[in-house]
This record gives C-alpha cells, sequence and structure tokens, in this order.
C-alpha cells in the first residue's frame, strides 16, 4: 500500500512535468505567454521541493509508528517540541517568502497592461465581446472583423477590451494573459507574438449559452502577410453601419467570420459610452 | 429543457405559472421527475402504513434536540450528495462525448448543461458540504463543551427548516420551471433580468437567500454556545480543537453570511423592480457584484474547511494514541487562517484589471495562508510521530485528505501567483484545484468525522472493511478524475465549455470518467455501509456499548452513545484538554457523584417546522410571481411569530429520579473497562497507577 502510494503520487507528479512541454501554456508563442508559462513551472518546481517530502511524510510516519510495530519510542504524553515547531513555522515561511518575492515581481513584470517594448510601432486593435462572437475593430485601418483577428509577428499589440453585453474573458492561451471584457469599460492587454502561426482565441469566461462557441482564429503573419489580410478585408465593401452592428448584438451561436471594410473610427467609444453617456476624454 | 424567459405578464392566481413549464417531455428530466414522484409516494405510503407520522412529528420533526437536528441536517446533505454527484456523472460523460465527432455537441443542449454546472456548484457548497459540516456540528460541539444543548434550540430547528426550504427550492426546480444558468455564483450582469429573464435565477436568489439566513442563525447560534455554554473549567485554551475550529469557522460565517444576504437583496431589488445596482448601464456596477459574492464566497471557504481541520486533528489524536501535538500552534494557525480568509477574496478576479499593486497584494496574502495552513500539516504529521497509529477507516480517510490536500495547497498557492492566473484563470485548472481542496481537504474531513463520530451520535459503528474501501475508491477517483482536467486546464482548456472543439483532449476526458465512476463505487459503497451497519445494529461487533468505542480522550465520548436528550447526568469539571483521559487516569470517570441535580431543558416546538417551512410558499411565490400565496405566506409567518412569542410553557425539568435510574445503567455499562493507558503504563510518564484513586486533586 505504502509503495503503491508512494509510486503514483510520484508517476503522477512526473507525468505532469514531462507532459508540460507540449501543453499550450509551456509552448508559448507570445513574449508574456512564454514568462508567465515559465513562471507557473518554477514555482510548482520550487513548491514540489516541500510537497513531495510532506507527503513522503505523511505514508510513511503512520507505518513507521503503527500500532503493531510496538515500537518502544512510543511517548503519548509528549505534545510539545519547540524544535520541530521552529521547523513547522520556518519551513513555510521560507517558502512563501521565495515565492512571495517571485510572487512581487512577476505582477509588474507580466502586468498585461505593461507596454511591451519592441522598435516596432505598436499596433491598436480593440475588442468588443459580443452575444456571443467578438468583434475587432482596428481603428487606424478603420476595418473591422468577427470572430478573426490577424496581426504581424513580433509587433507589440495593444488590445482594448469591452463587451457589448455580459462579462467575457478575452484570451489567446498560445500567446499570453488574458483580461475581462465588460460593458461601459476599457480593459487593455499587451501581447506580442514571436511565432507565425494561427491561434486558437477563446472566451474564458461562461457568458451564457453560446459561450463555447464564442471563439475566434487568432492568425500571426508576416508584415507582408498582414498586409495581404488588410486587403482582403478592405475588399469586402461591406460598412458597419448601424443597422449592420444592430444585427451583430443579436444572440447568434457559433458566428462565422465576417469582414468588414469601413466603419465609424469613434465606434468603439460609442459602443462603451452607450452604457456610461458620455464620457470626458477620449478613448 | 423548459424556458421560461418568454411569459410575460403574469396572471393574477397562478403568476408565471403554467403547465408548460413542466418538462413532461424532456427525455432527461422527465424519467427522473417520474421516479422522484413515485418513491416520494411510496416513501409517504410506508410511513402512514407503519403508522409512523406521529412519531416522526414529536420525535425528530419538532425536535430541538441539536443531535437529532444534527442527523437530520446529514440525512439530507448525503440525499443531495447523490442528486449533486448525478449532475457531476452528467457533466462528466457530456464533456466527454462531445468531443467526438459520432455524438457532436454530446446529449445536452447548453440550456441544459450549464443549468447543471450551476446547479451542480450551488447544491455541493450550500446543500451538501455546508449542512454536512453543520450537521456534524450540531451533534458533538455542545457533547464536546459539556452543554445540554446549544444556546438557543429552537433556533437551530428554524435554521435547519430554513436550510432545508432552500434545498426544495433547488429540486423543486428540477421539475417546475428551470434552474439558474449562470454558474454558481451567478456573475452580473449575465444574471440580470436583461440576460436571464427566466425563473431560473429567482429561484438561485430565493434558495441561497432563505437557506443563508439559516446558516447565519446557526453562526449566531454555535457561537453563542461556545462562548457560554462550556463546561466548567474549560477555559478557552481547553477547548478540543474541533470546538476552537467550529468556533473560527462560525465567526467568519457571521461575518460573511450578512455580505452574501445584501448582495442577493441587491440582485433581488434589480430584477424585480428594476433597481440598477448590477446592471451595465444607468450606474449599475458589475464589479461590485463580483467583489461582494468573493467576499463572502473566499471566506466560505475556509468557513467549510476549518471545521475538517478540527476532525481530522480529533481523529489523528485519538487513534494515534497520544495528545494532539502543537496545540497552541494548531489554535494561532486556526486564528490566523480566520483573520487572512477576509483579505484575499480579490484572488478570484486578477483578470479583471485591477493592476499590478492590487494583485501582488492579494496574491501574497493568499500565499500567506499557506503559512498555517502547513503548520497545520505537520502537527498532524508529528501528532502520529512517536504514537501508536492505528489505522482504521477514519484514519485511512486522515491519510487521503492530508495526501490529496497537500497536493490542492500546492495548485492554490500556484492560482495565487497573478502572472500564473492570467494563463490559468477559468481554466480546467481552476474546478480541479478547488475540487483537490473541497474534496480532498473538506470532504475526506468530513467523512473522517463522520466515521469516527457515526457512533456517537447512532450508537453503531460502521463496518470498518467497507469504510476502507470507500475510501480507497474517493482516493483513486479523486485522481483519476482530476488529474486529466488539471492537463487540459494547462493546454488552454477553459471551464464550463458545453461542447469541446479540440479533439486531443477526448482521452483526457475520457480518463476522468474513470475517475468519477471510482468515486461513484465510493459513495455506493458508503450508503451500503450506513445501511448495513444500522441493520446490523444490535451484533456486538457493531453496537457500541459504553459510549466511548475508540477509549478517547475527549468529552463527547463521556456520556452513551447516542447520548442522553440531556447529554451529560453531571458534566465534570474541566482540568486538562483531554479531560476524558485525565478522569479516567484518576479513576474518576463512571463513578456516580455525591448528587444529581434537575436538568432543565427546552421543550419540542411546532414553531421550527411550521415558520420555517411557510418560507417555502413565499420563495415559491416570489421564483413565480404569485402575490398573494407571497402576501399570504408572509402574514402566516407573522402571525405564527406572534403565536410563538405568547407561549409560555416553554422548557420542564428532568427530575433526579428519572436522571438516577437513566445514569445508573450507563455507569453499570461501563464497569470494569480497562483502557489503553493502563495496558501502555510505563509509556506515561506524568502519569502513575497510584494516581487513580486519588480524587482529591479534581476541584469541583
Amino acid at each position: 500500500m505504502k509503495k503503491k502510494l508512494f509510486q503514483s503520487t510520484m508517476l503522477l507528479s512526473l507525468a505532469l512535468l514531462l507532459s508540460g512541454c507540449e501543453l499550450a501554456l509551456f509552448d508559448s508563442s507570445g513574449v508574456t505567454g512564454k514568462q508567465m508559462g515559465d513562471t507557473i513551472l518554477l514555482t510548482m518546481g520550487l513548491m514540489l521541493i516541500v510537497v513531495i517530502p510532506t507527503i513522503l511524510m505523511t505514508i510513511w510516519i503512520p507505518f513507521k509508528y503503527h500500532a503493531s510495530k510496538k515500537d518502544e519510542s512510543y511517548d503519548p504524553e509528549w505534545e510539545h517540541s519547540s524544535k520541530i515547531e521552529f521547523f513547522a513555522w520556518g519551513v513555510p515561511i521560507v517558502i512563501i517568502v521565495v515565492l512571495a518575492t517571485i510572487t512581487y515581481i512577476t505582477s509588474y513584470s507580466l502586468d498585461p497592461r505593461k507596454e511591451l517594448v519592441s522598435d516596432k510601432k505598436p499596433l491598436t486593435i480593440q475588442v468588443v465581446a459580443m452575444d456571443w462572437k467578438w468583434l475587432f475593430l482596428f481603428p487606424e485601418e478603420k476595418i473591422a472583423v468577427v470572430n478573426e483577428v490577424a496581426f504581424p509577428v513580433d509587433t507589440p499589440i495593444n488590445f482594448l477590451v469591452t463587451s457589448q453585453s455580459t462579462m467575457n474573458s478575452f484570451f489567446i492561451p498560445k500567446l499570453g494573459g488574458q483580461i475581462y471584457a465588460m460593458a461601459g469599460m476599457e480593459n487593455r492587454i499587451n501581447i506580442m507574438a514571436n511565432e507565425i502561426g494561427e491561434y486558437r482565441g477563446i472566451s474564458a469566461n461562461y457568458s451564457g449559452f453560446g459561450f463555447a462557441g464564442m471563439r475566434f482564429k487568432a492568425k500571426v503573419t508576416s508584415e507582408e502577410d498582414f498586409g495581404k489580410w488588410l486587403d482582403g478585408v478592405k475588399s469586402s465593401g461591406r460598412v458597419l453601419t448601424g443597422a449592420e452592428y444592430d444585427r451583430l448584438i443579436e444572440k447568434t451561436r457559433d458566428h462565422k467570420v465576417e469582414y468588414f471594410s469601413s466603419i465609424d473610427p469613434l465606434q468603439f467609444k460609442n459602443i462603451i459610452e452607450s452604457f456610461t453617456g458620455a464620457q470626458n476624454g477620449s478613448n | 429543457m423548459v424556458q421560461t424567459d418568454l411569459i410575460k405578464d403574469p396572471h393574477v392566481l397562478t403568476g408565471k405559472l403554467h403547465w408548460g413549464v413542466i418538462p413532461f417531455h424532456d427525455p432527461v428530466v422527465a424519467p427522473v421527475m417520474a421516479a422522484a414522484v413515485l418513491g416520494g409516494l411510496l416513501l409517504v405510503a410506508f410511513i402512514t402504513y407503519k403508522k409512523l407520522w406521529g412519531y416522526l412529528w414529536s420525535e425528530w420533526f419538532t425536535s430541538v434536540d441539536h443531535k437529532k437536528i444534527g442527523i437530520m441536517y446529514c440525512i439530507v446533505a448525503l440525499v443531495m450528495l447523490v442528486r449533486g454527484f448525478s449532475d457531476a456523472i452528467m457533466m462528466r460523460t457530456h464533456q466527454a462525448l462531445s468531443t467526438s465527432d459520432s455524438f457532436g455537441e454530446g446529449f445536452l443542449p447548453p440550456e441544459h448543461y450549464d443549468q447543471i454546472f450551476t446547479a451542480h456548484g450551488v447544491i455541493m457548497i450550500f446543500f451538501v458540504a455546508t449542512p454536512l459540516m453543520i450537521g456534524i456540528m450540531n451533534v458533538i460541539m455542545p457533547l464536546q463543551i459539556g452543554a445540554r444543548d446549544v444556546a438557543f434550540p429552537f433556533l437551530n430547528s428554524l435554521s435547519f427548516y430554513l436550510f432545508l426550504v432552500g434545498a426544495l427550492l433547488v429540486n423543486i426546480s428540477l421539475f417546475v420551471g428551470e434552474f439558474a444558468a449562470v454558474g454558481w455564483l451567478a456573475y452580473t450582469p449575465l444574471s440580470g433580468i436583461e440576460y436571464s429573464p427566466g425563473v431560473g435565477v429567482d429561484y438561485w436568489i430565493w434558495a441561497l437567500q432563505i437557506s443563508g439566513i439559516g446558516t447565519t442563525l446557526t453562526a449566531v447560534n454555535f457561537v453563542a454556545t461556545i462562548l457560554k455554554m462550556r463546561a466548567p473549567g474549560m477555559t478557552m485554551m481547553k477547548m478540543p480543537v474541533f470546538t476552537w475550529t467550529t468556533f473560527c469557522a462560525n465567526i467568519i460565517a457571521l461575518v460573511i453570511f450578512p455580505i452574501l444576504t445584501v448582495a442577493i437583496a441587491q440582485l433581488t431589488l434589480d430584477r424585480y423592480l428594476d433597481f440598477n445596482f448590477f446592471t451595465n448601464d444607468d450606474g449599475g456596477n458589475q464589479m461590485m457584484w463580483v467583489n461582494l459574492i468573493w467576499a463572502w464566497g473566499h471566506p466560505e471557504v475556509y468557513f467549510l474547511v476549518l471545521p475538517a481541520f478540527g476532525m481530522i486533528s480529533e481523529v489523528t489524536a485519538t487513534f494515534s494514541r497520544k495528545r494532539l501535538f502543537g496545540y497552541v500552534s494548531l489554535i494561532w494557525a486556526t486564528i490566523a487562517i480566520t483573520i487572512l480568509s477576509f483579505l484575499v477574496w480579490l484572488h478570484h478576479f486578477f483578470t479583471m484589471g485591477s493592476g499590478a499593486s492590487v494583485n501582488a497584494f492579494f496574491g501574497i496574502m493568499t500565499m500567506i495562508i499557506g503559512i498555517p495552513t502547513g503548520v497545520k500539516l505537520y502537527n498532524w504529521i508529528f501528532t502520529m510521530y512517536k504514537g501508536r497509529v492505528e489505522l482504521t477507516a477514519s484514519m485511512w480517510w486522515v491519510i487521503a485528505m492530508l495526501i490529496t490536500f497537500t497536493v490542492g495547497g500546492m495548485t492554490g498557492v500556484m492560482l495565487s501567483i497573478p502572472a500564473n492566473d492570467f494563463m490559468l484563470h477559468n481554466s480546467m485548472f481552476v474546478p480541479a484545484h478547488f475540487h483537490n481542496v473541497i474534496i480532498g481537504g473538506a470532504v475526506y474531513g468530513y467523512f473522517a468525522g463522520f466515521t469516527y463520530w457515526f457512533p456517537k451520535a447512532t450508537g453503531v459503528k460502521l463496518n470498518e472493511t467497507l469504510g476502507k474501501w470507500s475510501v480507497a475508491l474517493w482516493f483513486f477517483g479523486y485522481f483519476f478524475a482530476w488529474v486529466p482536467l488539471y492537463i487540459t486546464g494547462f493546454d488552454g482548456m477553459t471551464r464550463r465549455l458545453q461542447y469541446i472543439d479540440n479533439p486531443e483532449w477526448q482521452a483526457y476526458m475520457y480518463i476522468a470518467i474513470i475517475g468519477v465512476a471510482l468515486i461513484a463505487a465510493g459513495i455506493g459503497t458508503q450508503v451500503f455501509n450506513i445501511a448495513w451497519s444500522l441493520y446490523n445494529r444490535n451484533n456486538p461487533k457493531y453496537k457500541d456499548e459504553t459510549g466511548d468505542p475508540w477509549d478517547a480522550h475527549t468529552l463527547e465520548w463521556y456520556t452513551t452513545s447516542p447520548p442522553q436528550f440531556y447529554n451529560f447526568g453531571d458534566v465534570p469539571y474541566i482540568n486538562d484538554r483531554d479531560p476524558l483521559l485525565e478522569m479516567k487516569q484518576k479513576g474518576i470517570a463512571y463513578k456516580r457523584p455525591e448528587k444529581y441535580e434537575r436538568i432543565h431543558m427546552p421543550k419540542n416546538t411546532w414553531a421550527g417546522p411550521v415558520l420555517g417551512l411557510l418560507t417555502l410558499p413565499m420563495g415559491f411565490g416570489f421564483v413565480w410571481h404569485i402575490w398573494w400565496m407571497v402576501i399570504a405566506a408572509v402574514v402566516a409567518i407573522f402571525a405564527c411569530w406572534v403565536k410563538l412569542n405568547f407561549e409560555r410553557d416553554k422548557d420542564y425539568y428532568v427530575e433526579v429520579p428519572e436522571v438516577e435510574a437513566i445514569e445508573g445503567k450507563f455507569l453499570k455499562s461501563n464497569e470494569g473497562r480497562s483502557y489503553y493507558f493502563e495496558k501502555n503504563a510505563k509509556y506515561y510518564k506524568k502519569w502513575k497507577p497510584s494516581d487513580q484513586n486519588d480524587s482529591t486533586v479534581v476541584a469541583k
């Protein structure tokens, strides 16, 4: 029993670690995502240093001091030892101090609002969570796309995130963190991909019956392909009019990709202000 | 699945109700409904045939005896466990099927699946874990401190019925209308009237509001009981650890449940009277809801887990045949967790965008809780050290808990680091983590306590072999069910998906089903064990004759099993943290006191069930907008309350001859017992056999 328990625990933790390299969060194609994945593995590894011996003790001690052993060190009145208490408090304190330091540093260094360093000019993309689809607005290019977004590799992308209805969370697991999309509010997450590819984008906060299908494709392209993609969107010839936007507000599930070649540059601001009333300043 | 969002203009008599809201045609719900109605009728017929209604009414339903109320809590909790676990089976099979091409989107439409995960969370937290814990506290805590009952016996009965009404409303929603499909914490604005116009959220509101008020009253009751009704000599630092953790847990409940009550009241105003506390527009603030609900919700999990820690402490000390190691340390760790539990709620939404400083603060506060929790783990391990560990079924639960909970603690600290959480938030890693700590920490602890104290509550010991089987099935079942989901969490699989578009996760989903099957077998074994042991109640192997089957050290064992209605014929003076051991060692246990005194007891009352159950038509009327029903129920509640306040015949005395007769039998059954410490006398350095007749040392 003792051996079996021990082996299964070890195998489980080993399996977790080994399979790590293929899993989305540890195989990140984004700058922050890579560091976040590393932080997960680092903190887990640090804790396993304490957790594994603790589990082993939990299994070993009841067998060592099993009633059948008639161990002569039996001491039924022994209830205190300053030395052991020192370690009982000391070991958790040390590990938590180390982890708290990591927490403090990474809370700032990996804050999604922090601007990413690059010699390329950052690109702003506005994101609107709708029932149940994602609308992406490119204010500079004046285009809009539903359930698909493309951006060039190695370029800092500044996603501004809001919602037209319920609370959602904007998340591309392979690239980096996530941020809530809330109506009447603008949230912000900076992401920079360093590998070309097509990634899953999801909502990570349950938002109603169409939630499972609320996905988008995040296409990370070369500069050249990005230009082609923009041209493709622009050639669609559709305008995101008020009527078109009202159609998008309607609840739909597994919504198909849609392109709009022209938008109101203040669309994003107007969406937010439709909940809050007119705000001072600009978006 | 029935949807009620289209019903406008409620009828004066029937509100929003009509035949269409009963899911006669639903292939999943209709058979369950048929079975429930049939089962209910059979039960009623059986009770009527056996002429048990009178007995149940006078001995159980109207009882204010804390032990009987505790047992009723546990029974409802176990029934609801079966309901909540059925939801779990449906979720796991549905998700697994939804990954394969041949089944497309599984067998449940989102309108149904989303209700199931909401109901599962609500049921498991509010109607399984909470009542199982409160049930065990109810039976044991007053006994541990030598009290005759809780401080407010009628209030205790009322709390139980308020909780029961909450559970009934959740179950009624399965057959009449629909339940909420908004997640167990009903985040706004999704749970607002604009996005959830049906009655589902209203069921959620009234089930939680009514049972939540019951929990607040329980907390008042238990805190008052522990502060005011301890046996003479039992100072705070001589209280058993389980009583301490019960005390701290109820302090937490006392602080947080009013938050839940107010937040739900605000949501009620939003939904019923077009207020704008949490709406998207008109100045509403959805983030306020999320803060309030977690300001309740996070301390809530410590409310659930602290008493489990207490149970683990009692079981470990008893079966290690030792005093508990580091009592003072354990108490301070408990107090530290109590205080810290209020300072961490924001870690549930680092991704809301608070910014680095706020996130870092709450992240670090959260991981600091790991320190006192770690101390507790080491203290339990060192309680076994230098002991004579008897691996009974309850000790198996303890060891299963220590291992599983350590893993859960680790994943919890991982989530508390904001940088990690930006990746892991709302992924399957999160449910895997909180099931790891709630099953592995709280539930295993409750089962350890349940097995340990079952003979105290019923007079019957559970079967050890069956008990160990259920531990093994749960233990391996947990890891099979949740390790695959931890891994899919690492792969970016988010929670609450009604269908899964990534075929790579199929294998993990199927492995998880194996785990669910093992846990189901574990639950089956437990239910069978309870039935089997009770069936064999007169078999000497199962019967607890002495009231102290484990030769334990604390006061709850110093009475018959099950205890007399007045608990103790004579409450001893407490000198030690292990009072029963001390009395045994000094030879004063089970000795007739110089004289018995008459005992003051509360009378049973109709008011608990009547007042409590009248909130059912009130809640149901609110859900369906049947206003006459609401008004009638409220008027009736008020009338009953007035009548209750004019009643004078509420208590009575148990006279000395009756006490003497009962106690005489009890003392006789303990005559000539030999104790563990006597057989191992040489290991006791502070105790000498000559102490045994020295009763003068006990101050009275």
